[in-house]
């Protein structure tokens, strides 16, 4: 790792002034950061942590909509985000405990990998992103893999998810990383399905809103029947070719809403 | 240089360190206990696993800084108070839970965070939780039966080495 400073603010605000300084990077659990640090694919000057702002942190359901801390981490939302059974399964299922009990949902809203998890399920859900600054919805949010519309310094404090009728997220693991190789969240509201897909696109997570109309015309895994998408766009590597995760995606569509039911 | 206060198995310990000290450098060359390992130093093994505020955690990718005023709990703690074996590490040496004993540190603080919180786990439970501990040794198998009859429940019908 290169040297850098770090500091532990215990407020927001004192958080985004640090931010402020030149090359101050934010540290969420870290369970992404500190490997990048460790292969110098990162040299901040400073590590500004956010673990220890208490307002960042928690789980709340009020009004059909579940709003989760930014600083939350992904055990607790395995275990306070009954209200939407879909994400918590989601939550349990992303790497291992140890990693669980570090890393938080912002973390991995704010980094966007293109396989990583949450991003399916905030795109699935028409989420709104609250930063320290703004609201900005899930479709204006991500811009590309590892490309979000986050300004320097500024901060995710909470994750609104509106809480769907039925969901489900289905992936398929990339067996060494636990990473999903592709995943697929469905989610049914009373105006609409949406369906989001992760660890496939070159451009990071994205909706198939094909698969979106004829799901909220049928909600059954027989209306994607049929329906697929081109490898072209796709990731191609030793785990899977593009045309591999294009199938897949007609696959685990197909799971998803079968496992919502 | 960052300072930093923190509970390491019940004594306060307070060391100034660099921003980017990691809490597997911070517990082995500054407090010289080397129980926690590094076996790869890139998440994905479990033998540096520790407990912060009762939670288990991955020391190496964690800073020293960010367990600012934590409780921290590592496996020089484990023992009961007059040096014996505790349950947990009597059961990996009673069903043969451990071979060069590398990734056993790791192993008995996950097994202490899972009991914890799940006393009677089965067996798919146990294997589940032990997703991100990787032994090259024993196979697994005595492993989930140490954890096993640690939660006082029977191990027969768990598959031989
Ligand atoms: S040394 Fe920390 S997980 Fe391997
Ligand atoms: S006993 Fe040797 S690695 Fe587990």
């Amino acid at each position: 790792m290169y040297s850098f400073d770090f500091e532990r603010p215990t407020t927001l605000d004192d958080a985004v002034k640090a931010l402020g300084q030149d090359e101050a990077q934010a540290l969420g659990g870290g369970q992404t950061l500190i490997p990048s640090l460790k292969q110098r694919l990162a040299m901040p000057s400073k590590l500004v942590s956010l673990a220890a702002i208490e307002e960042l942190k928690g789980v709340t359901a009020e009004g059909g909509v579940l709003t989760v801390g930014g600083g939350t981490t992904h055990g607790t939302v395995a275990a306070e985000a009954s209200a939407y059974p879909a994400l918590a399964a989601l939550a349990s299922n992303i790497g291992d405990p140890a990693v669980r009990n570090r890393g938080t949902v912002g973390g991995s809203l704010a980094n966007n990998d293109p396989a990583a998890c949450y991003p399916a399920a905030a795109l699935a859900s028409g989420a709104t992103i609250v930063t320290n600054t703004r609201e900005i919805a899930a479709d204006d949010y991500f811009q590309g893999m590892f490309t979000t519309a986050l300004d320097e310094g500024e901060i995710i404090t909470a994750v609104k998810f509106p809480i769907p009728e039925k969901a489900a997220y289905i992936k398929f693991e990339q067996p060494a990383s636990r990473f999903a190789l592709v995943g697929v969240f469905v989610a049914k509201y009373s105006d609409g399905v949406k369906v989001a897909v992760t660890g496939a696109s070159e451009e990071g997570v994205f909706r198939w809103t094909e698969a979106e109309e004829k799901l909220s015309a049928d909600f059954s895994a027989g209306a994607v029947e049929g329906l697929s998408l081109p490898a072209e766009g796709m990731m191609s590597d030793l785990h899977g070719s593009g045309a591999y995760r294009a199938h897949l995606i007609g696959v685990l569509t197909k799971r998803a809403v079968a496992a919502a039911g | 240089m960052t300072k930093v206060t923190m509970t390491v198995n019940g004594k306060t310990v307070a060391k100034e360190v660099r921003g980017n000290m990691l809490m597997t450098e911070f517990l082995r060359d500054e407090l010289h206990l080397t129980g926690t390992h590094v076996g790869c130093d890139t998440s994905q093994c479990g033998a540096c696993v520790i407990h912060v505020n009762g939670q288990d955690v991955k020391a190496c990718t964690m800073f020293a800084g960010e367990a600012e005023g934590a409780e921290v709990a590592t496996i020089e703690g484990m023992a009961n108070a007059d040096g014996s074996l505790n349950t947990i590490q009597q059961a990996f040496q009673d069903y043969h839970g451990l071979q060069c004993g590398f990734c056993t540190p790791g192993m008995v603080m996950t097994a202490a965070a899972l009991l914890r919180d799940n006393p009677k786990p089965s067996e798919t439970e146990i294997r589940d939780y032990l997703e991100g501990n990787i032994c090259r040794c024993t196979g697994y198998h005595n492993i989930v039966k140490a954890i096993m009859a640690a939660s006082g429940q029977d191990v027969s019908a768990i598959a031989a080495e």
